[in-house]
């Protein structure tokens, strides 16, 4: 690797860590649509930023920039309380007017400075290497590796000292302001944080991707954990593995590093979507299904316990009694007879002892709803175990 | 207006977009009582209490607690939200939850530490949630929910209890659990406000007692004003009127 690749997945990786972390929040306070918003909105910001100081990373540039990041979240608040219009209306009338003020002063400047539409909705982040601080004559790295470091920094810095109040308030802002905190100035804080993240992002990954890198990692974390202090350290670690996996992608490809980084975060998304482990769509699937069973399963033991008289346990007369098709009458049949539940002979089936106890329990815990009684019983019953 | 109320609402109106929900509120609730505010759908009654506690600012009135304003007070509020108005789905678990309760007296900043994890853990056992506390809440039943929100309210150790309907969703046995706690709680000289739906038994949960319809109707002892003609004053409007005329 050579020192600029080297730099290159610094600054990516920096930018993910970044993202993520007001991006959980975002995404547990369920306003991701509002990533979305600021990234592009910032565009006026960052332009009239550039004409003042020429500067892509100067600081100013980046506060002015994340001022219209604030404003936008602002107007749409505003919008949205005189309920004439819903939320999501009202950030997609915010956002698309003052991007749109960014893209015609670009093109109305277009040739005094070094902005272009490509550039503002993909960054170009194979060009940071080229733009250094200098400082006496010494080289000390790429200045967006700067500005992004100290973005993160000053981000982890305020998760650190406000993590209790930022868990409270997005959590229950009732509580959160009847205990004597500020919901309004921790939701602004927070704001405040995204948008300097995304104009410190914005040159590297782009309007665009910079809301996946703000919604993807953490979305796969949420998956996967019900611990938030692990959702944050999981929607980095999502965040730096998409940046990397992004740019060797973009590397074999040739292709774009921002568009290669966006498709790997697809991609994990789609895997953790599929299978993660509690969250996941296999594993609901599967959940679904065992309970469609156990009901199947408690409704034939019932049947069976209703009914002392043999005709009614005939094992073909289960079809018709119980209204079920064959096949899903075989396989609960196999699955009681599995379990030690039923006994068969001369094709009528008697309750065992043990499925007796089960369905008295099983009847129980369905009036009672005590969950913690069923797994209890599950235990002891070895139901469903294969 | 009376300094040795718990809390002392004047003149309080609440308006949403210039419409009232609440209209010249006057309440004098004594310390040590177990109160309940009853009223129809879109009473007010909620937004009484939000109101109490600061969340919601109202237009005009005032709303004082052992004589001073929320603000100076809020280490002696508990509150108990509708378990509606959170999302079961963040990531954190039941002890979690309840040690929020505690984020009050910690003030900004400061985080909790074995001491405040003691609290909750002791409120978790006074609710009968000791074994559920490393529980993620989305896996708790509606009155196991509804168990935590009081225990987090608990462990602010408070004076005055405000719960919006504290007994939605839950089965007759958490009820039944969650009224025996509020009555220790008076018994121990706590002052408890429960927005109610279940007129029926509010003798024999309550004895302290507001009607509201965007107007207070009435307020008092139980014994002495919950009638039938406060009740048809609150919900049955309509029929006096057609009946007077």
């Amino acid at each position: 690797m050579t020192s600029a690749q080297v730099e290159i997945q610094l600054i990516a990786s920096i930018v993910a860590i970044a993202c993520a972390i007001p991006g959980t929040f975002l995404v547990l306070r369920k306003m991701a649509m509002i990533s979305d918003a600021i990234s592009h909105s910032i565009l006026p910001g960052i332009v009239v930023g550039f004409f003042l100081t020429e500067d892509l990373n100067s600081p100013w540039l980046i506060l002015l920039a994340a001022l219209t990041g604030v404003i936008t979240v602002f107007l749409v608040e505003y919008i949205q309380k005189t309920g004439l219009v819903k939320e999501d209306t009202a950030i997609g009338l915010v956002f698309p007017a003052l991007f749109s003020i960014g893209v015609i002063l670009i093109a109305k400047n277009a040739n005094d400075i070094h902005l272009d539409i490509d550039a503002v909705l993909l960054g170009e982040l194979a060009f940071a290497p080229f733009d250094r601080l200098v400082v006496n004559g010494i080289d000390l790295g790429p200045k967006s590796l700067w500005v992004i470091g100290t973005i993160l920094v000053l981000t982890l810095g305020l998760l650190f000292i406000f993590f209790k109040e930022l868990k409270l308030s997005t959590f229950d802002k009732g509580l959160a302001t009847s205990l004597g905190f500020s919901p309004v100035l921790l939701h602004y804080g927070l704001m405040s944080v995204a948008s300097v993240t995304t104009v410190g992002a914005f040159d590297a990954v782009g309007a665009v991707l910079v809301v996946a890198l703000m919604i993807a990692p953490p979305a796969m974390a949420y998956l996967l954990t019900n611990d938030l202090k692990k959702m944050l350290a999981l929607a980095a670690f999502f965040g730096v593995l998409g940046a990397l996996g992004g740019y060797w992608l973009a590397h074999g490809l040739d292709a774009s590093i921002a568009g290669s980084m966006t498709s790997v975060l697809g991609v994990l998304f789609l895997i953790v979507y599929l299978f993660a482990p509690d969250k996941g769509l296999l594993s609901v699937m599967y959940r679904q299904r065992r309970q469609k069973i156990e009901v199947h399963l408690l409704t034939f033991l019932l049947h069976l316990q209703n009914h002392e008289e043999a005709s009614e346990r005939h094992v073909k007369h289960l079809n018709e009694h119980i209204n079920w098709q064959t096949v899903r009458s075989k396989s609960v049949l196999e699955l009681a007879l599995k379990n030690n539940m039923i006994t068969i002979s001369d094709d009528i089936i008697s309750l065992t002892a043990k499925g007796k106890e089960f369905t008295k329990e099983a009847i129980n815990y369905i009036m009672t709803n005590k969950s913690a009684a069923i797994e209890e019983m599950k235990d002891r019953f070895f139901l469903f175990r294969g | 207006m009376r300094e040795d109320c718990a809390i002392a609402v004047d003149d309080l109106t609440v308006a949403y977009n210039y419409k009232p929900v609440l209209w010249d509120i006057d309440l004098a609730i004594p310390e040590g009582v177990l109160m309940a505010i009853v009223g129809p759908n879109g009473a007010g009654k909620s937004t009484l209490i939000k109101s109490i506690l600061d969340i919601i600012k109202p237009i005009a009135g005032s709303v004082r607690i052992f004589g001073k304003p929320y603000k100076q007070q809020h280490k002696e509020v508990a509150y108990v939200p509708q378990k509606g108005s959170v999302d079961w789905d963040f990531p954190t678990t039941a002890l979690d939850v309840v040690m929020m309760g505690t984020y009050g007296s910690l003030g900004w900043i400061k985080r909790p530490r074995q001491k405040q994890r003691k609290l909750a853990l002791e409120a978790l056992e006074k609710v009968g949630m000791l074994e559920f506390k490393s529980r993620q809440i989305s896996q708790l039943s509606g009155g196991q929910q509804q168990r935590i929100f009081l225990a987090r309210a608990l462990v602010q150790n408070a004076s005055i209890y405000l719960m919006d309907e504290p007994f939605q969703g839950v089965d007759a046995t958490t009820e039944k659990a969650i009224i025996n706690i509020l009555k220790e709680l008076r018994k121990a000289g706590k002052t408890v406000i429960v927005v109610h739906h279940d007129l029926q038994t509010v003798p024999e949960y309550f004895d302290w007692v507001t009607f509201l319809n965007v107007k207070k109707i009435a307020t008092g002892p139980v014994k002495d004003i919950f009638n039938d003609d406060n009740l048809t004053k609150t919900y049955g409007i309509n029929y006096k009127v057609s009946v007077q005329q």
